[in-house]
Parts: C-alpha cells; sequence; structure tokens
C-alpha cells in the first residue's frame, strides 16, 4: 500500500503536448506509470508517445478511466486547465507548474474543492511510490520501495533526503512535494492524515521551510492526532526576514515563521528536527526502533 | 511587489476610492510649491518600503509656511530601517473624527481572501490581532464572492466600523472598489490604516499600502512599472531577468544551488560548520549553461567571496550542463577564487568527465563540500 498513487493508478497528463510536458510523460512511462492518455485543447484526436491526445480532461476520463491528471500547463493557461480538471471525475490533480497567479489558483482551488477533487501543488515536483507509480518529475532512480513516508515544501532538497534514506536501506511509502506556493492544495496535514491512515507506512519525514503556519500547525495536529513517529527537517535557517528565497511561500513575515521558531515548535510537540541532512537517516533509524 | 502609497493612492484614485491628493516632492523646494498649491496645513510623509514610518519621524504635520523647506529637508535626510528617504509625498492634512482600520488580503492560511477590519485605526494590526483579536473583524470572500461582492455581508461588516447608515453605506462602495482593484491588479494586500471620517462626514482612505502578486505580473505591465528601482538591488533584479533567483548576504562563501529549497539548506549547512553564506542563489529548474556563467558574474561582483560552493542535485537540471556552464565560465572570465563542486543525479558521470583536469575542489557530498568551502574561506581562500 501507499497513499494517492500506487500501480493501478490511471494518469493522465495536461500539457501533454508541451515541451516539458512529453518530456516528463516519457520519464513517468519508463517509470511504469499507467498513463492512459494527455490532454492539449485542440489537439484532440493526435497521439503522442503512443497515447490519445484529448480536448478536455472530461473526455480524456470518459475515454480512459483515468483517475489522476498531472499539470504541466504554463502558467498563464493553468487557471483554465486546472478548471476543465474540475469538470471532471478524476480524484487526484497534481499541479507542477510553477508561477501561476495566486488568484488563480484561488479560483482553480475553490472549483475543484466543490467537487471534491485533491490537488497537490501548485510549484512542485509532485508524488511517487517506489517501484509503483511515480506522478511528477522527481528522478525515480534514488527511491526505494519501503515504509517511510517523505512530505515535502522543496523539490532538490527532498530528492538530497530521499538518497540519504535511500543509501542507509531505508525505502518509501510514497514520497509526496506539495509545493513552495503561498497557497497550495494539499498542506502538512492533509498528508500527515494520509500517513497516519496508511497501514504501510511506519514514520514520515517532514521537510518543511521559512514561511507561513503550516509546519506549526502539523506539529499540533502530530502531538493530537498521530501515533507514528514524524522526523523534521527545515531549510531557512540563515534566511533574512522580509525576502523572498526563491518559492514564493518562501518568506520570513514576522517571528513565528521563521526556522528558529518553527523547529522550537515542533521539538516541542516531540517530532526531532535534523539541523543537518546526514543527521535525518540517523533518527528515523532511532525513531523505527533500529 | 511592493508600491509606495502615492502610487498606491494613484490606484485608488482609478478605483474611485476616495483619498487626499497630493503631490510628490524630492528636494525642499519642491515640497514648499507643492505645499502653497495645496494651501497649509499639510502632511509631509516618506515614500520608503518599510512599515513603522510615523515613529521614526518620516511623517509630519506642518501648520506654518516656514516650517515646509526645514521638515522636508529633515525627513529626506533619513535612513528608515537601512533605506534612504528619496521621496515625499506632500499632503492636504485632514480633520480626523474617527479613524478605524480596513484591508482586504490573501490568507494562504485558510487558502482565502478576507476583509479585516478593526474600529480603532492606526492600530498595528498584527498587535492587535495577538493581544485583542475579539477587536478583529474578519469577512471571508469567495472567488465568486470578489467578482460580485455580497452588499449586505459587506453592510454588515461596514456597521460594525461606522454604526453610522450614512458612512456604513460609504464603506460599503469602499469595499466594493477594494475587492475590484484586489482582483483586476492581482493583489495580495490592500490595507487601509487608518480608514476615517473626516470633518466634512466623508470616509476617506488617509493612508493606502498595496502589496502585489509577483507571479501575475506579467499580464499587469502597468504595474510592473511602479517598481521603485531605487529601493530595489541592481543584481537582484539582474539575476530575475536572466532566470536566477539571487539575493545578497554578508557572508564569504558564494553558493550555486538548484532548487531554492536546497539553497536554503546549502547555506543552512554552511553555517553549521562555521562558514558564512555570501548570497542565496537559485539557478532554476532548467540547465542552460549560459545561466551558470551569470551566476558566477553575480556571485564574483562581491568582493567578500573567498571561495565558491556548486551544490548540484540533477532532476531536470542536467550535471553535464552545469558542468559546460562552469568551463564557460572559467574560459570567459577570471575566477580569483577556489570552486568546491558536488555535483550528483542526472549525467554525473558525463559532468564530472567534463571538470577533470581543471583545478576544482570536487565534494561527495553537500557537508563535505559545505566544510571544505568554510575552511578555504577561514584561510582567506587562495589559490
Amino acid at each position: 500500500m501507499s497513499i494517492l498513487i500506487n500501480k493501478n493508478s490511471e494518469v493522465i497528463v495536461q500539457g501533454i503536448t508541451g515541451r516539458d510536458g512529453s518530456f516528463h510523460a516519457q520519464q513517468m512511462i519508463e517509470y511504469g506509470t499507467n498513463i492512459v492518455g494527455g490532454v492539449t485543447p485542440g489537439k484532440g484526436g493526435q497521439t503522442i508517445l503512443d497515447r490519445p491526445v484529448f480536448n478536455s480532461v472530461a473526455e480524456a476520463v470518459d475515454a480512459t478511466g483515468a483517475d489522476v491528471s498531472v499539470m504541466y500547463v504554463p502558467a498563464k493557461f493553468a487557471k483554465a486547465a486546472i478548471i476543465d480538471a474540475a469538470q471532471s471525475t478524476i480524484s487526484l490533480l497534481v499541479v507542477i507548474t510553477e508561477g501561476i497567479p495566486t488568484l488563480d489558483v484561488l479560483e482553480g482551488y475553490e472549483a475543484l474543492q466543490a467537487k471534491g477533487i485533491r490537488m497537490i501543488g501548485p510549484n512542485c515536483p509532485g508524488l511517487i511510490t517506489p517501484g509503483a507509480s511515480k506522478v511528477g518529475i522527481m528522478p525515480g532512480s534514488i527511491h526505494a520501495p519501503g515504509r517511510v513516508g517523505v512530505v515535502s515544501r522543496s523539490g532538490t532538497l527532498t530528492y538530497e533526503i530521499v538518497k540519504a534514506l535511500t543509501d542507509a536501506g531505508i525505502g518509501q511509502s510514497t514520497c509526496i512535494g506539495i509545493g513552495g506556493d503561498p497557497v497550495i492544495g494539499s498542506k502538512f496535514i492533509d498528508i500527515l492524515t494520509l500517513f497516519e491512515e496508511d497501514a504501510e507506512t511506519d514514520a514520515v519525514v517532514m521537510v518543511g521551510e521559512i514561511g507561513g503556519q503550516d509546519e506549526v500547525k502539523a506539529a499540533e495536529f502530530f502531538q493530537s492526532h498521530m501515533s507514528k513517529p514524524v522526523i523534521g527537517f527545515l531549510a531557512g535557517l540563515t534566511a533574512p526576514p522580509g525576502r523572498r528565497m526563491g518559492h514564493a511561500g518562501a518568506i520570513v513575515g514576522g517571528e513565528d515563521d521563521t526556522a528558529d521558531a518553527k523547529r522550537a515548535r515542533l521539538e516541542a510537540a516531540g517530532i526531532p528536527v535534523a539541523p543537518i541532512i546526514s543527521e535525518v537517516t540517523p533518527l528515523v533509524k532511532q525513531a523505527l526502533g533500529g | 511587489m511592493k508600491i509606495h502609497e502615492y502610487q498606491a493612492k494613484e490606484l485608488f484614485q482609478a478605483y474611485g476610492i476616495p483619498a487626499p491628493g497630493g503631490e510628490v516632492a524630492t528636494t525642499p523646494e519642491e515640497a514648499v510649491a507643492a505645499a502653497e498649491r495645496i494651501g497649509l496645513p499639510v502632511v509631509l510623509k516618506a515614500q520608503v518600503h518599510v512599515g513603522g514610518r510615523g515613529k521614526a519621524g518620516g511623517v509630519k504635520v506642518v501648520t506654518a509656511a516656514s516650517e515646509v523647506a526645514p521638515t522636508a529637508e529633515a525627513i529626506l535626510g533619513l535612513t528608515i530601517k537601512d533605506l534612504p528617504v528619496r521621496k515625499l509625498l506632500v499632503t492636504p492634512a485632514s480633520t480626523i473624527e474617527k479613524e478605524v482600520y480596513l484591508s482586504i488580503l490573501l490568507d494562504r492560511e485558510v487558502r482565502k481572501v478576507a476583509f479585516i477590519g478593526c474600529a480603532v485605526g492606526g492600530v498595528d494590526i498584527e498587535t492587535t490581532a495577538k493581544e485583542t483579536p475579539e477587536q478583529i473583524l474578519r469577512l471571508d470572500m469567495s472567488a465568486a464572492d470578489l467578482q460580485n461582492p455580497p452588499r449586505d455581508r459587506l453592510h454588515a461588516f461596514a456597521q460594525d466600523l461606522f454604526p453610522d447608515p450614512g458612512q456604513a453605506d460609504q464603506t460599503v462602495e469602499i469595499m466594493a472598489k477594494m475587492a475590484r482593484l484586489f482582483t483586476e491588479k492581482d493583489c495580495s494586500l490592500i490595507e487601509i490604516n487608518p480608514l476615517i471620517l473626516d470633518g466634512d462626514g466623508q470616509v476617506v482612505a488617509l493612508d493606502a499600502k498595496v502589496l502585489l502578486d509577483d507571479n501575475a505580473l506579467f499580464r499587469h505591465p502597468d504595474i510592473d512599472a511602479l517598481r521603485d528601482m531605487d529601493s530595489e538591488d541592481g543584481d537582484e533584479l539582474d539575476a530575475k531577468a536572466q532566470g536566477l533567483s539571487f539575493i545578497r548576504l554578508d557572508g564569504t562563501i558564494g553558493c550555486m544551488v538548484n532548487g531554492a529549497g536546497l539553497a536554503m539548506a546549502t547555506m543552512d549547512t554552511i553555517k553549521h560548520f562555521g562558514g558564512s553564506p555570501a548570497n542565496f542563489l537559485d539557478v532554476g529548474g532548467s540547465s542552460d549553461p549560459r545561466k551558470v556563467v551569470a551566476a558566477f558574474n553575480l556571485i564574483l561582483k562581491d568582493p567578500n567571496v573567498k571561495v565558491i560552493l556548486i551544490n548540484i542535485f540533477g532532476g531536470i537540471t542536467r550535471c553535464d550542463d552545469i558542468a559546460q556552464g562552469i568551463l564557460d565560465a572559467l574560459e570567459q572570465r577570471d575566477v580569483p577564487v577556489p570552486i568546491v563542486v558536488r555535483l550528483i543525479g542526472t549525467n554525473e558521470e558525463e559532468g564530472r568527465r567534463l571538470l577533470e583536469g581543471t583545478q576544482l575542489t570536487p565534494a561527495e557530498t553537500l557537508e563535505q563540500g559545505a566544510t571544505i568551502a568554510t575552511k578555504l574561506a577561514a584561510t582567506g581562500g587562495t589559490k
């Protein structure tokens, strides 16, 4: 088992005829993801990578039975693409696109909410259930199947931590990048809830950063709702206040969204926080009782 | 993106939100001329991108003509939180019968846009929210509400700020216009602190603060043009134009990393081992060797840089492209400091092969790279 995606997930790619979309569709197929088709408005009827292209997500779902969509549509067209997905019966939309105007994300998110469709991202690397399905842009080779969940606001930093886990012989149940934007579809709490319920996840690594209160909320949730251990890592201890550190959401606004303040809250709740990447793995081992 | 109060008030004017007019002055002489046209008393307000102007002496009421020039000179000589004051807003002084707080903002925590109000104006709203949260009024707006604000809910909210029916009606009009400005220009905050009732019974925005969504600037060239180049770091704008995300810091170890989270973690790791990062630099997801050359140029502008640490975890970014960029940079310019390189992920073998025979110091892990860079920086970074 795993969360959100598994080897039975049937996935369509929005923006499959674009440069990024086609490249990553190919990569996902090579990993073994069940890519059943793609969507590019106006290009319905074409074929790419031996998969059919449709004009809308609803059409694609009707024809293929897909339950997951992953989106590589440029920021300018992202709102229309999210709302297109909201007209369908998929259960999960993964938005990889970076730089979408926040009000567009908000409008798209409300449309998805109204239909009960979960959104991961935007501005995220996607998610992977190692050995089963990869829906995103992460290098598949650094992952290994196992029983530790990983949830993160970042991309390459997550790869570092996943590689350290894999190198130490610790496989992962599912790894999810929730995105670096201020408004995202799924927060730490939402994903921690799924990991807590998943019979095949024993522990979770949570990779946070400066800005916002999601890590603090996650710490409160951990204290009141979780029985599984969580290990933390926080980026941005040296970030100056008021400056946007790459991610649109990574900005220290006040005293309580610094990495230091978050570390204190996590540790007080019983989530050990690794100061450097190489200390994540020992903390995971310790939590797993080995 | 931040804009100045006078620019925010121009937006207010364009959207019909009542605010006292005024003129911008950059010298005491201009301030005197503006004050003569406007008529005394006037308020002189420093135009800088920081809060707390009033406390820092950046806002003064002037009642005597002879005081305009010296007051303007004093304010133009101020540096508020590291930012020199280069512009003043000269605006007519208003009679304040009552003042309240009103804003509309994006609340990332609840994923909604909300009006925030407080019947006490001129306050620090964050402090009020913490200490006396019961004083804070809140009205959530869905995306659909923003397109077509529900008047009855706006009215109930406005009445808590101004119980007088006429004044509440004026406030509802202001709120509807704020909602339109917020959506049409992609704002993340419009704050009026204070919103006042003046001597003529009019509800007026005495101050104006507007923040805009950087992600949406591509569809608002008019807003992008309001950017105050004097208040921004030229190198950081340069970096943005080249697809890099760059922030200058005050340490000695230049950093070049792919991905924002990893770039922050790289800085943190340097600090952990006793070094100090000279910058935050994310070369982004793609892997154009020209970006690497541009990154070298930005980092080496800083004379404090004693060593450069390159940390790449290849995914979309290919290690051989980064390696090629490093070779191009070494060919195109003098690099007077040692370079520590850690390449891993997509095409790392090809990347390492390209760098064989160069003077670069390889590292296996981020932590090893940070340790080596810290040592090199401590010994002066001689090659």
